[in-house]
């Protein structure tokens, strides 16, 4: 009750003498009752409150409406059609094939000779950041998907249960609760998941536009880096990702150089998340930060690559994500931390025999881009018959789509009902670009790898219903 | 003029990086680096280092290899290469129905049916160290503190507390009473991290225990649950070992318990569950978090995304364990040879006159040298433990690592190795001893 008595010696009078003693009384009782109640029904910590609140964000919003209602050619034809998961469903039939031509040697293994043969020898505790003959074979696909220009190191490998624990831990490697990352927008939502939730570090978005066609502008990440100084804010790092997600485009050249630049100058980490990179469908020319270090004499200390396998060969499944990094300290903690997400055993003696029939690789890359291409030519086509305009892009397996043509104001408020119209009335789920905080609203990503041909053509259609309900209403 | 050259400042990483709280540098591993530098080979290296801190279940192998052989449709071969394309894609967080379904009903069968699990509550993870680190975030705030009966698992200073920022204050338990946990000693713990000005979120205890083989007997699971609700803190219960005990009737589960009270109180408990021990698959990193709370429920199943299960082996294991026939048979032999195992290994070392605390669960043995110490201390431990690996060339863990407060216990596992080289270890403690004797 000590708050009652400087209360009681403020409030003078008799009036004052009765208020001052009830109000901070009452005061007393409410905060005491309050934290009583908090107590007895909190049961996550606060630090997991905000994950046990729904999801709000668009992203997963429509995620989740899509899998309640989900398009089927035959079952359920007036479902939603999925636009809003970077899935590529198109070469599934590839691994199938391979499976059943292959796989008798492949998992488990006869005989119990040499231990990794038989059961012996993918059941007991495995170094948690992969197994050597995997971390070889990853660094061979590595080379593979950028095209055999460049050899990945197997020993700066550490393979995770997929890229979403593989981001995370490289930011508790790098960065304290507290610290900061400069994000260019527009970026893929999972970021603001993965990157912060545990690990108490924040995003700042650097903003692209499309006058410039989204590439980070390296006046942009000053002055970010400028405003959190200014804050008093640590930034740790950047995180680019390349191909881009949601964009598609690919970052030049120059642009990397500019970036690793700016890099060294602040003296701070570079992460290049590049899991899109064997999904590249355009003839455009690819500049993995692998290159770049390879090439020129930069400071490799401080650059880190992502990758995985869930978008270039469609395991999402199998959780396998790959820290590729330059830093043997960061290494060394990243090793140790992969005991909470390691790949799983008879998943890593599958992939061993998969990614080291380079031949069937080969063929599979080059399979893969031209499928997705041929979706992606397909979709950008039926945009146009119905006027909508696009971001041309090399890589990924979405289309970042201009729909403020289809709104009748230019903010995100209208962008967030035409998301919604077209969730829950063209039934169509794409991604709007203010959760992936894009600057400038009426963007869209869509994708297109998880549909037939004949599928595409429908959500186009239902698009453009909407695109005409807009103009009749205006 | 000499130009000077600066050298570029090297580029900074957090302090998680650079924490010693990974514990690799403690006694418990540098005894597995003696063994990797030396390992014991029937053939090959028969005077090398035999591993005995491992906790590693390979006595029912034979097994599973056959049911592998025989189900060639749980590993997307033949036939039953159908359905993979969508496993190939599944990441969604809920897991395989089917295999959230066969988990929850193993569980139930090793607990001989006696408490019931609702696949709908089970949560997956990839492993029980990832479980009990997403249980820490989920329901205890940095700087607060989980009570722990020592000894306890060395895992846990890493696993509880590394990235979490979570603390453990232990809860004393010694050989006066076959270091049983006790109310007193509950409130004891819970004073000490009062009187740190450190908030507790709750007791996480391992039920069998590991290091000591034992069972907890439900007189003190109910004191356990009582003191938490007068607490009103969380309780954790890692059963890993729950599918090792020897004898089926002696394990209670605290979901038993709980069933017996219909509830009442529940949304404290959380149950965490692997493969790793019972099965013997630690490498396919297959664990679960079980809660009666369905906050707890949603929160860490949204978590558990930086740890899913791979969907191909939540398929295999869904093939294997939804075969009732299997698990029926693996639950009873492997108990029955875990039974011999450790009557073996209690007989070998009672002969060359050691006693063990008497367990009946578990993959190791809770052994007493401290008549053999030279001083009754920590310091004496690590001597005896030194001239163990260096010279036994067997690599036990000690009590110390598993903060016990008595010197002079150590665990011993038995189960990682052939009944061969169990022999062989027993004849050089015999050996050992019959030296001191002289």
């Amino acid at each position: 009750m000590r708050l009652v008595v400087p209360l009681r010696g403020i409030v003078g009078g008799r009036g004052g003498l009765i208020l001052g003693t009830f109000v901070p009384c009452a005061l007393f009782c409410y905060l005491h009752i309050r934290r009583l109640r908090f107590l007895a029904t909190r049961r996550v910590s606060e630090r997991a409150e905000p994950i046990a609140k729904a999801e709000e964000s668009p992203y997963y919003v429509g995620l989740g409406r899509v899998s309640q209602d989900p398009f089927d050619e035959v079952a359920n034809p007036n479902g939603i059609i999925q636009l809003g998961l970077s899935e590529n469903r198109l070469c599934l039939d590839l691994i199938e094939e391979w499976l059943s031509e292959n796989l008798n040697g492949a998992m488990i293994g006869h005989g119990s000779d040499k231990g990794h043969l038989g059961i012996g020898g993918i059941t007991g505790y495995q170094p948690h950041d992969g197994v050597t003959e995997l971390k070889e074979a990853m660094a061979g696909f590595m080379s593979q998907v950028m095209g055999g220009e460049i050899s990945f190191d197997p020993s700066r490998i550490v393979l995770t249960a997929g890229a979403t624990p593989a981001i995370e831990i490289l930011c508790f490697c790098l960065a304290d609760p507290g610290d900061a990352f400069l994000v260019p927008t527009p970026y893929y939502p999972g970021f603001d998941r993965d990157m912060t939730w545990r690990t108490g570090v924040e995003l700042i978005p650097v903003h692209c536009h499309s006058a410039n066609n989204f590439i980070l502008s390296i006046a942009a990440l000053q002055q970010a880096f400028n405003q959190a100084r200014k804050r008093g804010q640590r930034v740790q790092g950047i995180l680019i990702s390349n191909p881009s997600n949601p964009v598609g485009n690919l970052l030049p050249q120059k642009t990397l150089h500019d970036i690793l630049d700016f890099a060294r100058k602040k003296n701070i980490h570079i992460i290049s998340d590049e899991i899109f990179a064997g999904s590249i469908h355009g003839n455009e020319e690819f500049f993995s930060l692998a290159k770049i270090l390879d090439a020129e004499n930069f400071d490799k200390s401080r650059a880190h690559i992502l990758y995985g396998l869930s978008k270039d060969l469609s395991l999402a499944g199998f959780r396998v994500g790959v820290i590729y990094s330059y830093n043997d300290d960061v290494l060394a903690a990243a090793k140790k931390l992969t005991r909470f997400s390691s790949v799983s055993a008879p998943t890593q003696r599958l992939l061993i025999s998969l990614l080291s029939d380079t031949s069937f690789i080969g063929r599979y890359l080059e399979t893969n881009r031209k499928r997705i291409r041929k979706m992606y030519d397909i979709f950008v086509s039926g945009l146009k018959e119905i006027g909508v305009k696009y971001v041309d892009s090399s890589g990924g397996l979405y289309c970042w789509v201009d729909m403020s043509g289809l709104m009748h104001s230019h903010n995100v408020k209208e962008e967030l009902e035409l998301w919604d119209k077209l969730l829950n009335v063209a039934k169509v789920n794409a991604t709007p670009g203010s959760a992936c905080h894009s600057i400038e609203p009426g963007w869209f990503r869509c994708c297109f790898t998880t549909l037939s041909e004949g599928n595409i053509r429908i959500a186009i259609e239902r698009i453009r219903k909407v695109a005409e309900m807009r103009k009749s209403s205006r | 003029m000499a130009k000077e050259i600066e050298a570029a400042p090297s580029v900074q990483l957090s302090s998680i990086a650079v924490s010693e709280t990974h514990g690799e540098n403690s006694p418990y591993f540098a005894g597995w680096k003696a063994y990797d530098e030396n390992p014991y080979n029937e053939a090959s290296n028969p005077s090398g280092v035999i591993q005995m801190g491992l906790a590693e279940n390979q006595v029912s192998f034979d097994l599973l290899e056959e049911y592998l052989e025989t189900h060639p449709e749980a590993s997307f071969r033949g036939r039953g290469a159908t359905g993979f394309r969508e496993n190939a894609l599944f990441q969604d967080y809920h897991g395989l129905p089917t295999f959230r379904k066969a988990m929850a009903s193993f569980m139930e069968e090793i607990r001989g049916g006696r408490a019931k699990f609702d696949p709908r509550r089970v949560v997956l993870t990839a492993g029980a160290t990832a479980a009990n680190e997403l249980l820490t975030f989920v329901l205890a705030d940095r700087g607060t503190a989980w009570l722990v009966p020592t000894p306890y698992y060395p895992g846990f200073d890493r696993d509880l507390r590394w990235r979490t920022g979570v603390n453990i204050v232990p809860i004393n338990c010694d050989s006066s009473n076959n270091f049983q946990i006790t109310t007193p000693a509950l409130e004891a713990a819970y004073e000490l991290a009062e009187s740190m000005n450190i908030r507790v979120s709750g007791v996480l205890i391992t039920n069998p225990s590991n290091p000591l083989g034992v069972t907890i007997s439900r007189s003190v699971l109910e004191d356990i649950l009582d003191f938490i609700t007068r607490k009103n803190i969380h309780l954790v219960s890692d059963e890993i070992y729950s599918g090792s005990v020897f004898s089926s009737s002696e394990f209670v589960s605290v979901a038993e318990v709980l069933e017996a009270r219909e509830y009442k109180g529940s949304e404290r408990v959380h149950i965490v569950y692997s493969l790793s021990k019972d099965l013997g698959l630690p490498g396919f990193r297959v664990g679960t978090i079980y809660s009666y709370n369905d906050e707890v429920v949603t929160t860490a199943r949204r978590m558990s995304s930086f740890t899913l299960i791979s969907s191909q082996t939540q398929h295999l294991l869904a093939c294997m364990l939804s075969d009732k026939k299997f698990t029926k048979n693996y639950i009873e032999v492997n108990r029955t040879r875990l039974r011999k195992r450790y009557e073996r290994i209690i007989e070998g070392l009672r002969s060359a006159g050691i006693e063990c605390l008497k367990g009946n669960a578990g993959l190791f043995c809770w052994m007493n040298l401290s008549p053999l110490l030279e001083k009754p201390t920590k310091e004496g431990e690590l001597d005896l433990w030194r001239t163990m690996v260096h010279e036994l060339k067997l690599n036990i863990s000690p009590g110390s690592s598993c903060h016990c407060s008595e010197p002079g216990w150590f665990r011993v596992c038995f189960a990682n190795m052939s009944e061969h080289t169990l022999e062989v270890a027993l004849e050089r403690i015999h050996k050992y001893m019959e030296q001191r004797r002289t």
